[in-house]
């Protein structure tokens, strides 16, 4: 790989969400003093989305408290705010954007992050993924209402525990037999999704959804097996995919995401991507590996900030981390799962909604699962994060 | 006898290196950190973005990481580094007295999350 002989003159970030606003960040702390120039999808500045389904959901926090940017916060940046990114040339380090205009720099970094996947339906079907969606399913939550949430994955465990809280009664379908086995395995996907149960929600899993029914406005849900689940408002969360399509036909390597080397560069000299969107290589696992979580969006770009910088830098030093309110409970998790560890409750009783779950292959802790034991999840997070040996830049 | 603002925490003997406690006595609550270099220091130990508990968090030199989200604190000055958290904790002056650890609270007013409320009872 050829490594940069100085510092870009100047840095276009597509994205203005969390990572691109980390990026911005990172490239300022670390000294850089050329032009930063953000082009962001949405109109809005750089906002938090994890309240979305949770406090800003319930109400308890407004517009203003999703703000990333500190007050007074001053990147000199110039953002570029409701103008969508719609074809890349790397060769040129070209961007061009929906209405007709082309922005290039020495460096260009891809931080699109996902979209929701969505249904099409009559209105009371929502998708949360933005600002817009949540304040408007927000409107739609009222108390004795029927919600049912489509997805028992983390989006549709934390919109059923907020609406539940809101005294909504709330239905959970999942098509896979046990919830969040792909994040956790059957064993502690089933203990984490018991707190629906334990909060009045019900969850029904093994069952496809057909259809979303009603005219006007839906009704109900149809489930593969014909049976109908009453419903006044529905939500579909149902995953996300890296907003990748506009990348289709770069020549970049979208297999799993924007692919990148352990630090974030792709094949194209000067194009990086980081966040929701990029898949970097992960050194454990020998593969790239798309993370979709909050803190991995927070903290990467500062390592491709060094990257851009220096002309080098060492991969993540933390394994990949996520956390979920739900019903009260902290969840956290961090950790590689390869699917054949075998998972030991360390600490806690599932009983109480209290677990410290300790993942282990030939051995050695790879992942750790906490519920509501934030001190000692906290140690044994701690203990994953060892410096790993791999090669430099690949 | 305990001076008005002053906080007696414990021997510094009962606080290993790169440990840290929480003082619940005072409200609202103090988080107080013995370094791996052997500093003691006293911030504040809500979150200020979230009700999180920084004593449980990542003591990492003179800084702590939300146990929850990304957000590190200095310990000397309570200053925070990113987001979630928006602005920095309160820091308090801790010191050793007679092998003691006693805190002085700061006279700033805290910065709490929103929701949570002060008070001796409700975390």
């Amino acid at each position: 790989m050829s490594v940069p002989p100085a510092p870009p003159r100047s840095v276009l970030v597509v994205g203005a969400g969390l990572a691109g606003h980390a990026t911005a960040q990172a490239l300022r702390r670390q000294g850089y003093d050329g032009r930063v120039t953000v082009l962001g999808d949405e109109t809005e500045r750089p906002y938090d989305r994890t309240p979305l389904t949770k406090e800003f959901l319930a109400g308890r926090v407004g517009t203003d408290d999703l703000r990333l940017e500190a007050d007074g916060e001053d990147l000199d940046v110039d953002w570029h705010l409701g103008v969508h990114a719609v074809a890349l040339d790397p060769a040129r380090r070209v961007v061009s954007t929906g209405d007709g205009r082309e922005w290039t720099a020495d460096a260009v970094v891809l931080a699109a992050g996902a979209r929701a996947r969505r249904l099409t339906g009559p209105a009371g079907l929502h998708t949360v993924r933005t600002v817009a969606d949540s304040a408007a399913l927000r409107g739609e939550l009222v108390p004795g209402a029927r919600l049912v949430v489509i997805g028992a994955g983390w989006v549709g465990a934390e919109v059923a525990s907020t609406a539940a809280g809101l005294g909504l009664d709330v239905t959970v379908l999942e098509a896979a037999a046990t919830p969040l086995a792909g994040p956790l395995g059957e064993e502690m996907g089933t203990v984490v999704a018991g707190l629906h149960a334990r909060h009045g929600v019900t969850l029904r899993c093994g069952v496809p959804v057909a259809g979303v029914q009603g005219t006007d406005r839906v009704t109900g849900v149809e489930l593969a097996d014909g049976t109908v689940v009453p419903a006044d408002v529905v939500v579909a969360g149902i995953g996300a995919a890296p907003a990748v399509d506009w990348l289709v036909g770069s020549g970049l390597d979208l297999s799993a995401g924007v692919v990148c080397s352990a630090v974030g560069a792709t094949d194209a000299p000067g194009v990086y991507a980081v966040g929701d969107c990029s898949a970097w290589f992960d050194p454990v696992l020998g593969r790239p590996l798309r993370v979709e979580h909050w803190t991995d969006a927070r903290e990467r770009p500062a390592v491709l900030a060094r990257l851009l910088l220096e002309g080098r830098a060492d991969p993540p030093p933390r394994p990949p981390y996520f956390w979920s309110d739900q019903y009260g409970v902290r969840v956290q998790f961090a950790g590689r799962r390869h699917g054949d560890e075998t998972v030991t409750v360390e600490a806690g009783d599932p009983a109480d909604a209290s677990v410290l779950a300790v993942y282990r292959r030939h051995g050695e802790p790879v992942a750790v699962l906490g519920m509501n034991q934030t001190k000692l999840f906290t140690r044994l997070r701690r203990s994953l994060a060892t410096p790993q040996p791999v090669p430099a830049v690949p | 006898m305990t001076q008005p603002g002053t906080v007696r925490v414990c021997p510094l003997a009962d606080l290993p290196r790169g440990e840290a406690l929480r003082v619940d006595e005072v409200d609202p609550p103090i988080a107080v950190f013995h370094t791996d270099d052997g500093e003691v220091f006293a911030i504040d130990d809500t979150c200020t973005h979230q009700d999180a508990s920084l004593s449980e968090g990542w003591l990492e030199g003179c800084a702590v990481e939300c146990p929850l989200h990304a957000s590190t604190f200095d310990l000397r000055t309570g200053e925070v580094d990113a987001p979630p958290a928006k602005v920095g904790v309160r820091a308090h002056r801790a010191e050793v007295v007679d092998g003691e650890i006693v805190v002085t609270l700061s006279t700033e007013p805290p910065r709490l999350p929103p929701g949570v409320l002060r008070g001796p009872v409700g975390r």
